[in-house]
């Protein structure tokens, strides 16, 4: 086959002393997918970072090793250096300007222009930008990309399966791509839109850009790619031929262990009684509307909301928390909540692990302690000593760390310690922290919204695992959404489909798939 | 949805507390409109240029930018040169404004470098930095002009024999630009080429928002890491912003002083800063967000307050010292409020969430 477009020889990195990747080796050659997969925090994240210069690498002290583009050595510092070379990157978490449109964003940095008699005097920088032809260009590689985006709406309000394809126009629209990284893109989409988002990952390598994809979803890797490099705690442990290998030999590779699959049995023993009843709700959330929509759930059921993505599954818990705006009557155990104050429910033990957890699921540049134990001690007050009565109260740290440590071990966080910063952690990781503060108060009634987005497959099974557990063992009401129906089948009592901003029915988790998917279509109207 | 006026009001609270507030105090004041009007065109023409300048830098996300002071001390420094080498009328005008570009873009550069420094916190850096120039701005016109830097005429220094007067005259500078070309409508006086000006510079920021530079700006003001990943500079871009800032606000200044006829050499540029950035917020502005309409919104309504607030109030309670009071109480007030709105609604989304109003 033809030569290696790119090589990376002996990668090594570390951040403030613990090293993440050892002695990394990396080829791609012309048109080939290579799939990178490995446990949440083995290190996908951070060696794709390096190879696009990002920040947060060089602000760590840089990287060890080589890499070579074309046979020569390059040197890759920043971005800006990737770009030239033609390295292209869609990054974990959205790297989008939110008050842009997404022709803007497609043609950020590269917009075309028109000279005028000031930059001649004063420089390219004050040329105007060519609208029409940004327009263009954005258009025909949106059409690329086979999904019908809107060129002229603003990233803040697109439905987020939206903003994946904007990023993925973006680099299609690049001339000199030649290395294109894909960092989780379907993540994100739902079923169909990541089959249509694989299509047109395909298609770009058979113009002879390779590709390195990311994704916990194994069976993506093995209808893409050519080649599959597994890592496990920062180094490399298989390089093989896609034909080769299968799922449950990735997966034994990358956890060492097997996993299973099946969908729940009816329990016998559920309660009727109703905990929450939503009657004719109403939320404004961008892309996930809700529209007059009612659902009884039963209490201490584990209820499943599927869906495809923009019917408004996820408005549902956002509306009710109190995020987005909202109207209608929720009625918890007989007593009205009022929807637009999120103490409202949460003063009610009601908590909400959110899909959104960089913008309101965690406090970055704080410690896993304090994102884990914060809203508890401000909702319930509790990890507090009080002194003099209840005149002063200050933090009890050795409780929180007890019960930091705890969630760390139960939910297998991968950090150097409690102490650690959010931000610091994999993206996987970042999403376990979410679940553990939910926990961590307590609920009696739980929403949880995409709890596996970026989760590798052995934490999965790990976080499911604890919402079972949890259900069980505390009697609290789940309510789960996610885009995965299978996986909302492996946990769920009942599992109710949003269609159209609203329910389209809803069956017992031993229901087939099949008829899942009918309502998710529309084609079964209840 | 339902609550659309609602949220429509409240986003535009602080001019409709403007209007109300003007619309009671007019008549109380018993002001002929002949006499509002030429007093509101006198203003107009004398700060919305200064006003204009601060446009740039809220849309790179900087703020609201008292660097643009540094600006106004660099047209003084212009002015002062002009008057001392005798050249008045337009030439002059033009001649100081050229020399206060590059005293604007050095001091322009400074400032935006030690923003760059303490990124989320420019209003604040930006003003204690307005401080500081100052005081270098005094050690210069107090005590180097004259020995180091050469000034010719006595009449403009210290009796002592160096450092610049209090007052600066410009007689014969003033308002030069405003009667070149003016007309007078119904008895209101229209200085139509000032007019010209401020519409030139209206039409050079529209421009600008279109320019690779201005949509360069706009998406660092939004998101500075996202920026950076697409190869932009940053940093760069970010102190060109308050470079351009600075330099209009030398021009502005000048324009201000010229409409006036004298400069208060330690004094005039010291609260300008806060009377323009107070005047955009009465306009409708927020912390990051300001358009050309806001500018004219503010000029009017801020300044139609003063000149009618004094005049009601003196009414009311027979004291007239209550306008001078009434002019510091609310400019710091508005600000106080904007700056307060404007945090409480950065925060809302996190509130929610978290229950608290912690910093992200
Ligand atoms: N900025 C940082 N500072 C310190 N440590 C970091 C930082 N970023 C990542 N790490 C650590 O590096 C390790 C690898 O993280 P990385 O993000 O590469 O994982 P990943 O394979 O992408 O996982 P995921 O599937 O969860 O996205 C993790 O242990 C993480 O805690
Ligand atoms: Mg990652």
């Amino acid at each position: 086959m033809s030569e290696n477009v790119l090589e990376m020889k002996n990668i090594q990195k570390s951040y403030y002393g613990t090293t993440v990747l050892h002695d990394i080796n990396l080829s791609l050659k012309e048109g080939e997918i290579v799939g990178l997969v490995g446990e949440n925090g083995a290190g996908k994240s951070t060696l794709m970072n390096i190879l696009f210069g990002d920040e947060v690498i060089s602000s760590t002290g840089g990287y060890e090793g080589e890499i070579k583009m074309f046979g020569k050595t390059v040197h890759i510092g920043s971005s800006s250096d990737a770009l030239r070379l033609g390295i292209g990157m869609v990054h974990q978490e959205f790297s989008l300007i939110p008050g842009f449109t997404a022709t803007e964003n497609i043609l950020f940095n590269r917009e075309p222009i028109k000279t005028n008699f000031v930059s001649n005097v004063f420089g390219d920088r004050l040329d105007t930008l060519d609208r029409k032809k940004m327009r263009e260009v954005a258009k025909s590689a949106i059409d690329k990309v086979g999904v019908k985006i809107d060129d002229d709406m603003l990233v803040s309000v697109m439905p987020v399966g939206h903003k994946q394809f904007t990023e993925i126009a973006r680099e299609i629209s690049k001339d000199n791509l030649k290395v294109l990284i894909l960092d989780e893109p379907t993540a994100v989409l739902t079923e169909k839109e990541a089959s249509t988002m694989l299509e047109s990952i395909k298609s770009l390598a058979s113009k002879g850009i390779a590709i390195v994809f990311i994704s916990h979803r194994l069976n993506e890797i093995l209808d893409i790619c050519n080649r599959v490099v597994v890592i496990r705690d920062g180094y490399v442990v298989k390089d093989s031929d896609i034909d080769k290998i299968t799922v449950e030999e990735i997966t034994k590779q990358m956890i060492g262990r097997e996993v299973d699959t099946k969908a729940r049995k009816t329990r016998s023993n559920q309660s009727n009684d109703i905990i929450m009843s939503i009657k004719n709700l109403y939320v404004d959330m961008p892309g996930e509307n809700v529209k007059n929509l009612s659902l009884d759930v039963r209490d201490g059921e584990i209820l499943g909301i599927g869906g495809l993505a923009g019917q408004g599954k996820l408005g549902i818990p956002n509306g009710i928390m109190g995020l987005y705006d909202a109207e209608g009557e929720v009625i918890y155990k007989n007593e009205k909540i009022n929807i637009n104050d999120p103490m409202s429910s949460l003063s009610r033990d009601i908590a909400f692990v959110s899909e959104d957890r960089r913008g309101v699921g965690l406090l970055l540049d704080e410690s896993l302690e304090w994102n884990i134990s914060f809203l508890t001690m401000q909702v319930k007050n509790k990890f507090l000593k009080n002194l003099f009565g209840k005149l002063i109260s200050f933090r009890d740290n050795s409780e929180i760390k007890n019960v930091t440590d705890n969630y760390i071990d139960a939910l297998n966080i991968k950090c150097t310690s409690s102490k650690q910063k959010a931000k610091e952690l994999s993206g996987g990781n970042q999403q376990k922290v979410c679940l553990a503060k939910a926990f961590a108060m307590n609920p009696k009634f739980l929403f949880v919204s995409e709890p596996t987005r970026g989760i590798d497959v052995g934490a999965k099974a790990l976080v499911l695992d604890a919402l079972k557990d949890y259900n069980e063992k505390h009697g609290t009401t789940v309510v789960m959404i996610s885009s995965e129906i299978e996986e909302l089948r492996q946990i769920c009592d009942r599992i109710a489909i949003v269609s159209d901003g609203k329910i389209a029915g809803i069956y017992d988790a031993s229901e087939s798939v099949e008829k899942f998917g009918a309502l998710m279509i529309g084609a079964n109207a209840a | 949805m339902k609550f659309d006026l609602k949220k429509f009001l409240a986003d535009r609270s602080v001019p409709i507390m403007f209007i109300i507030i003007c619309s009671v105090c007019i008549p109380l004041s018993g002001f002929s409109t002949g006499y509002l009007l030429n007093e509101i065109v006198t203003r107009i023409v004398r700060n919305t240029f200064l006003i204009l300048s601060l446009l740039i830098p809220i849309m790179a996300g900087m703020g609201l930018n008292f660097g643009m002071t540094l600006g106004a001390m660099a047209g003084e420094i212009a002015l002062i040169f002009t008057s001392d080498w005798q050249i008045w009328g337009i030439p002059g005008v033009v001649l100081a404004m050229i020399l206060s570009i590059p005293i604007s873009i050095l001091l322009g550069t400074l400032c935006g470098t030690l923003l760059n420094k303490s990124k989320g916190r420019e209003m604040i850096t930006s003003y204690i930095i307005s401080f500081f120039i100052n005081g270098i701005y005094q050690l210069v016109v107090l005590y180097m002009m004259g020995p180091i830097i050469p000034i010719i005429h006595e009449a403009i220094k210290l009796p002592r024999g160096y450092g610049i007067r209090n007052t600066v005259s410009l007689l014969n500078l003033r308002q030069s630009i405003d009667n070149l070309i003016s007309i007078n409508v119904f008895g209101v006086k229209i200085p139509v080429l000032s007019f010209v000006i401020i519409i030139l510079l209206c039409l050079f920021i529209v421009w600008f928002t279109k320019t690779k530079l201005g949509q360069d700006m706009r998406a660092v003001g939004q998101n500075m890491e996202v920026a950076r990943a697409a190869g932009i500079n940053v940093e760069r871009t970010r102190v060109l912003s308050i470079v351009m800032s600075t330099v209009l606000a030398g021009f502005g200044m000048i324009l201000y002083l010229q409409n006036m006829g004298n400069i208060a050499t330690y004094s005039s540029h010291s609260q300008i800063g806060m009377f323009c950035i107070a005047a955009l917020l009465v306009g409708g502005a927020s912390v990051d967000k300001a358009s050309i309409g806001n500018v004219f919104l503010g000029v009017i309504l801020f300044h139609l307050m003063f000149i009618v607030a004094p005049k009601a109030g003196t009414v009311i309670t027979g004291d007239s010292m209550i306008g001078e009071y009434f002019r510091v109480f609310i400019s710091y007030g508005v600000i106080t409020l904007a700056l307060v709105m404007y945090e409480a609604k950065k925060h809302k989304k996190k509130k929610m969430a978290e229950g608290s109003d912690d910093e992200k």
